[in-house]
């Protein structure tokens, strides 16, 4: 595990703020740092998370906006642990102080100390809960009237949650988001094709209430021998849960059962594979004229049930670097040329299930050919729809437990997006078949 | 808040300590905690405000927490700089100790292990004993921890005062987080201490961690899972159920318990003999291995790096996935070689079509790095899969069609690698290769097609006009290419007598008469002596059966392998190198207590860089390197070498041996074998006689004569190993007999077969002065530079004093070079492996053997199982991971017979002369 001292760097190497946990490495060490990274970038490699020096120093970083967050130490520590822990400063920080860049390490250096003594000890993270943090380190601690104490939440077996909550509304918002990851190459065959879904959750909820959370999850219905009777259940390749979630009663009968922390959380992630129809298709045609121009159509189809649309489409379509005047023509929103993305993106703000759509672009290139291989980056595509998951999740129940009594109000969204979702380009033609503009 | 604390780093002005000083010493409140943020302000900033450090800690007693928290930070920050200060800030301290709020109570144990100070250390006893009872648990969780911190700082005082003891009983603590911590503390202790039994998990405190896992935050976890795969259990059942308790975790949104959970599950499928539950094991590890590449792009790479482990262990765990390994267009690029290489281990007959058509579209991308990884990863795909090279064969050919210029050159690199392995099978191809001839400007691809063209010289027509080709440019071409020239216009001579007569005397004229690169001229010269003395030995000499090739996807030796199975996601597994290599030296507690003029807080020891170089990145490559070479610093005098000049020996003289190394590309290439150095005239150890002496916890060969004064003008050198507290020590006496004082040692290590190197500089008073004798001990380690030697524990070393250099070799025995952890636990499995060398020897004349487990175990050498009074069954282990097991058959008489194996056959001669010596120590 262990890290001997915690950094934030600004790009050019210079230590905007630092901890030394362990002491068993001098601070000056981190000098070393910059230059592994500038060597590396010399040798044209990208250098890797995790560098060393000669003499044994190990250093583990991560990058957030203009800053180096790194970790250094001689031992065999816990990789993974470091760079976890280095991410959740970050995020720790961005709940604290909305944006984590040099100006706001400045401004609020005394807290960022007080947050490194707390969240670890002696290179061992330990809380690292920003809600529970925010209980007793504070801004404006100057102000309190009492000393703050360490919160029970701190060493309890629910270390995510205060005691003593209350709302005059009890309501639990659920929003399932599905990313679609997809990978089609260039002769339209489906390489990769996967759905990463998340359960978000905001609980407004008073006292230590006992949740419980139904889906429509195959397993489950085998288990239980029940067989679904409206829709269909969904299979879950993987599932991940927050700390909250008892993993022991999940591992036995399937049940989501938790304690949820207050207010905003990502209940759980999944993952499926199974392979689905990609939501929107795109068929691209280039055809270049003897190097002197270049014409782009590109076909898109809403690949799903006509009562769900699409909204805020866009399709990013790289175009050679030295293309110019641009001319276009589409059959629904608009294209314009990203010169600074070296890409066409074409808009369609509503995109109706079963609807094809076409756009042609048409560029000119310059007479000097440009002597590096081309560049052939995918088309991808962005995308939100609405009250739809791929998957076919579904939130059966929502049940809230507490001592009080209280009646609770569960409030369930569904929306499918786009992931990492990429369709390689064909190269292009050279005949003429396409026709002008 | 901002424009607040803008001002904090806003001054400059000169004398800006002194005005901090007096604002320190203010009378009023405020002012004073506006001071200690400006100091702090200054520290973040790099300004030395050590001078303050009265002042400041003047402020410690408040009742304002978060100007006792600046103060704190500050102490972190400058106790080391003013020792003799830091007792004034010890009273606040155990003040602050007692103070009703537990966050003050915690804050105050926390600072104070900190500190670092070793004055301070007794104070700190009391209240420490205290909060490790304290009715908070906030404030035990940090105490636990201290513990650690004071371990650190001074073992004996942590051992001595029972403090160990009392978190070994905070495993039974009723909270959660207090276990947690308690049990990264006493891994922490354990690890450093040499015996190990700090922290043994036994039945009852597995209980006590499988309860707690379910019921810590999940670094806790993280800790007590780590525990768990270090535990060996008793049998398969309990196996079982520890393994049932421990798959939950695998749904933890946590990347790093996920990690850690199938770390535990890796280590215990050895464990659960079952096939049912390896099976269901094995099922299950799959989809969260798979989801980890959906993480962060920093642990996506540790997880990959781990990921290529897991898949040398057990191939069959994501052998269904190999569609998620497919690098996305965004993914970073060291996540893109990564998935490449994983790509390859799971590339199989069944699916290397859909393996080809992805490397051929990465072939067009832009890095230009990852183009030539990839067209490098077809030609593996065709050396691993024989039923797939023709189809490799073809997707090079397109590649070469596209002409850009380095996936042309690649592609012509690995078909050589492909040529090797399926000798005859393609030479077709040959016309297509040599098209591109004038293209080629690497020397590694030039290298590659000239090598071919010599081996099929008897198939290409114009053989000879093609090298002709390069001769032009013999002289400025790069060695490779010039080594290559030679033997390819030698082959071609041999096979077509005829017509190469005039090339081959050409090329040898030029390396021989015009070349000043020893390698090359030497090989021209044994070449040219062949052809003219005798022809029939030259073609069986050049034109010899090569050697196969093996497919490079095993990237780490088998006992490595399960060495980093039981750390997965440490440092260790993304290195790919031995845990033992990342520092983290064991502490002897027992050999420590009551010493206590151990300075453990003095300064960062002072080692020398170079020599404890742990080259943790760099593959060791080899490259020519001798003792004449040596970089003192200082200019290096003239002095010849007594022992003749081995080092210059040239370390690769086949260039066989260099294709072969040629095909492993970046990947870790085996270390090269240099030709035999003569050994006969080296003053090395005779280990048959003279075995009385060496009593003491580890057993030395007496010291004997490494430098005469007669060699070293003056200087005389008496040396031997030993091991001490599991570390190799190099023993050596150092004799001024000449009449001027000598100055300036300093000792040099040549590359070797265990890497040994010195772990510090070497000591030596100086001067020393005439008639004036010193013993020094040196430590050793092995991250020297590696390369087989004749024989294999011989070491090269020049010692260097203000007069000259001076070179001699020594033989170093083996159980010096142990490490204490033998691997007993490995025992069964290495026993049974029958790829192992086994060999059978007797020692006689011992005369019964007193304490035998304990001569051996001081000597590291462990007894794994003893299943009759007579019969040891006992493993050793050197610290580069080297293991040799045995079985000690005491027999009825003097002797004992001993069957010894070991991976590496070489080891056994060595153990039996360790052995032998031990034995009758």
């Amino acid at each position: 595990m262990v890290a001997s001292a915690v950094f934030i760097l600004d790009l050019k190497g210079k230590v905007l703020i630092s901890r030394n946990y362990r002491g068993d490495i001098p601070m000056t060490a981190v000098e070393k740092f910059m230059p592994l990274v500038l060597q590396a970038e010399e040798e044209e490699q990208t250098p890797t998370p995790i560098v060393s020096t000669e003499d044994g120093i190990n250093f583990l970083y991560i990058r957030h906006s203009n800053l180096y967050l790194l970790a250094m130490t001689k031992k065999n520590s816990d990789a993974a642990t470091i760079l976890l822990f280095l991410h959740k400063l970050v995020e720790v920080f961005i709940e604290y102080f909305k944006e984590l860049e040099e100006e706001s390490i400045r401004d609020n250096f005394v807290i960022i100390y007080e947050l490194l003594d707390e969240m670890m000890d002696f290179g061992y993270p330990q809380t690292t809960e920003s809600k529970i943090l925010q209980e007793y380190i504070t801004q404006e601690s100057y102000k309190l009237e009492t000393q703050a104490r360490p919160p029970m939440a701190v060493t309890n077996a629910v270390s995510w949650r205060s005691e003593g909550i209350k709302y005059r509304k009890n309501e639990v918002f659920l929003d399932v988001v599905e990313s679609v990851n997809l990978l089609v190459n260039a002769n339209g065959n489906v390489l990769r094709s996967e759905i990463l879904g998340a359960v978000k959750m905001k609980c407004y909820l008073s006292g230590m209430p006992d949740v419980r959370l139904g889906l429509n999850d195959k397993v489950l219905f085998e288990s239980t021998g029940r067989t679904a009777s409206k829709g269909k259940a969904i299979e879950m390749e993987d599932v991940k849960f927050h700390q909250c979630v008892r993993l022991s009663r999940f591992e036995s009968d399937r049940t989501i059962s938790f304690i949820p922390p207050d207010g905003e959380f990502e209940l759980m992630s999944y993952r499926l594979n199974t392979q689905v129809k990609p939501l929107i298709w795109c068929e691209a045609v280039i055809e270049s004229h003897s190097g002197s121009r270049i014409e782009y159509m590109i076909k898109a189809k809403a690949q799903f049930k006509k009562r769900s649309t699409a909204n805020n489409v866009e399709i990013i379509v790289p175009v050679p670097e030295d293309a110019d005047t641009p001319k276009f023509k589409a059959s629904i929103g608009y294209a314009q040329y990203a010169p600074e993305k070296n890409a066409i993106v074409w808009k369609i703000k509503q995109f109706p299930g079963g609807k094809e759509f076409t756009m042609r672009a048409h560029f000119g290139l310059p007479s000097v050919k440009n002597e590096d291989p081309d560049k052939r980056p995918p088309i991808s595509v962005k995308f939100e729809i609405p009250y739809f998951t791929t998957s076919g999740i579904q939130v059966r129940y929502l049940k809230v437990v507490d001592k009080s009594g209280y009646q609770a109000f569960p409030w369930v969204r569904y929306i499918t997006q786009n992931g990492d979702y990429f369709l390689r380009l064909p190269e292009a033609v050279k005949s003429s078949k396409l026709g002008g503009l | 808040m901002a424009a607040r604390a803008q001002k904090f780093f806003s001054t400059t002005k000169k004398g800006e300590n002194f005005e901090l000083k007096a604002e320190l010493n203010s009378e009023y409140k405020e002012k004073r905690k506006e001071a200690v943020k400006k100091v702090i302000a200054n520290m973040t900033i790099g300004k030395d405000v050590s001078s303050l450090f009265a002042d400041v800690v003047k402020n410690m007693q408040t009742e304002d927490l978060e100007l006792k928290k600046l103060v704190y930070l500050y102490l972190i920050n400058y106790a080391r700089t003013q020792p003799e200060l830091v007792i004034l800030a010890v009273n606040t301290f155990v003040k602050d100790t007692d103070d009703v709020n537990p966050l003050i109570r915690a804050l105050a144990i926390r600072t104070m292990g900190l500190l670092r100070v070793e004055r301070i250390v007794d104070y700190l006893l009391e209240p420490l004993k205290k909060g490790l009872r304290d009715e908070d648990p906030y404030v035990r969780k940090t105490a636990a921890l201290c513990v650690a911190k004071l371990f650190d700082l001074s073992p004996a005082i942590a051992m001595d005062n029972g403090l160990v003891a009392i978190v070994q009983e905070m495993l039974s603590d009723r909270n959660p987080m207090v276990i947690a911590n308690a049990v990264a503390a006493l891994a922490e202790i354990s690890g450093a201490s040499v015996k190990k039994d700090v922290f043994v998990v036994n039945n009852t405190i597995l209980t006590k961690l499988l309860a707690a896992i379910n019921e810590c935050t999940e670094w806790g976890q993280i800790c007590i899972l780590n525990s768990l795969a270090t535990y060996r259990p008793n049998d398969a059942r309990e196996a079982r159920e520890i393994v049932e308790r421990v798959m939950p975790r695998l749904q933890h949104a946590n990347a790093s318990v996920v990690m850690n959970a199938v770390k535990v599950l890796m280590v215990y499928l050895n464990y659960v003999n079952d096939e049912d539950t390896t099976k269901q094991i094995i099922r299950k590890l799959a989809p969260p291995l798979v989801t980890l590449l959906s993480s962060e792009p920093e642990l996506q790479y540790v997880a990959l790096r781990n990921i290529n482990l897991i898949l040398q262990k057990r191939p069959d765990v994501l052998n269904q996935e190999m569609r998620v390994f497919f690098t996305k267009y965004n993914d970073p690029p060291y996540v893109k070689y990564e998935k490449l290489e994983v790509i390859i281990k799971l590339a199989s007959d069944k699916n290397v079509d859909q393996v080809l058509s992805e490397l051929k579209e990465y072939a067009n991308e832009v890095d230009v790095d990852f183009v030539r990884k990839s067209v490098r990863a077809i030609g593996r795909c065709a050396v691993k899969i024989d039923s797939a090279a023709e189809k490799c064969i073809n997707v090079l050919l397109d590649l070469i069609k596209t002409k850009v210029n380095y996936v042309v050159q690649e592609a012509i690199i690995v078909i050589k690698d492909i040529f090797r392995k399926y000798p005859q099978r393609y030479e077709g191809i040959i016309p297509a290769l040599c098209e591109n001839l004038d293209t080629l400007d690497e020397p590694e691809a030039k290298a590659s097609l000239i090598w071919i063209i010599g081996e099929y010289a008897d198939r290409i027509e114009n053989a000879d006009e093609l090298l002709e080709h390069f001769l032009e440019g013999f002289k400025d071409e790069n060695a490779l290419v010039q080594l290559q020239l030679v033997s390819a216009a030698v082959k071609l001579f041999l096979k077509k007598p005829g017509s190469a007569q005039e090339i081959v005397q050409r090329v040898l004229n030029m390396a021989t008469q015009q070349n000043d690169n020893p390698d090359i001229r030497d090989r021209a010269y044994i070449y040219w002596r062949l052809l003219s003395s005798n022809p029939q030995a030259a073609k069986a000499v050049v034109l010899a059966e090569k050697p196969p090739i093996e497919a490079d996807t095993a990237t780490v030796s088998e006992s490595l392998l399960d060495e980093l199975i039981q750390n997965i996601a440490t440092l260790a597994s993304v290195y790919h190198k031995s845990p033992s290599l990342l520092g983290g030296t064991a502490v002897d507690v027992s050999a420590v207590r009551g010493e206590t003029t151990l300075e453990m807080d003095a300064e960062e020891p002072e080692v020398d860089a170079r020599s404890v170089a742990q080259q943790v990145n760099a593959a060791v490559g080899g490259g020519i390197e001798n003792l004449l070479d040596l970089d003192f610093g200082g200019p290096i005098t003239t002095a010849t070498p007594t022992s003749g000049g081995a080092g210059l020996t040239p370390q690769k003289s086949n260039i066989d041996d260099l294709l072969g190394l040629m095909d492993s590309g970046p990947g870790p290439s085996t270390p090269p074998y240099g030709t035999p150095t003569a050994s006969g005239g080296f003053g090395g150890f005779n280990f048959g006689s003279s075995l009385g002496g060496g009593s003491g916890p580890s057993f030395s060969f007496p010291k004997t004569s490494l430098l005469t004064s007669a060699d070293a003008q003056g200087l005389e050198l008496q040396g031997t190993f030993s091991r001490k507290n599991g570390q190799p020590y190099l023993e050596l006496t150092f004799g001024n007999r000449s009449g001027a004082p000598m100055s300036d040692f300093a000792i040099q290590f040549n590359v070797n077969s265990f890497g040994v190197a010195p772990a510090a500089a070497l000591q030596v008073p100086s001067p020393l002065g005439p008639g004036a004798t010193v013993d020094v001990s040196l430590p050793l380690n092995t991250s020297g530079g590696v390369q087989r030697m004749e024989p294999v524990n011989l070491l090269q070393i020049a010692v260097k004093n203000n007069v000259g250099v001076y070179y001699f070799s020594i033989s170093i025995p083996i159980h010096v070079l142990f490490g204490n952890d033998g691997g007993a636990g490995a025992f069964g499995s290495r026993w049974g492996d029958f790829a192992l060398s086994s060999q059978q020897f007797t020692i006689q004349g011992l005369g019964g053997v007193q304490d035998l487990a304990g001569k051996l175990r001081r000597n590291g050498v462990v007894v794994a199982q003893q299943p009759n009074p007579t019969t040891f069954q006992v493993t050793a282990q050197t610290i580069n991971g080297e293991f040799v097991v045995a079985e000690l058959n005491i027999s009825s008489g003097s002797g004992v017979a001993v069957t010894a194996k070991a991976k590496n056959a070489d080891l056994i001669p060595l153990f039996q002369q360790s052995l032998e010596g031990i034995l009758r120590s």
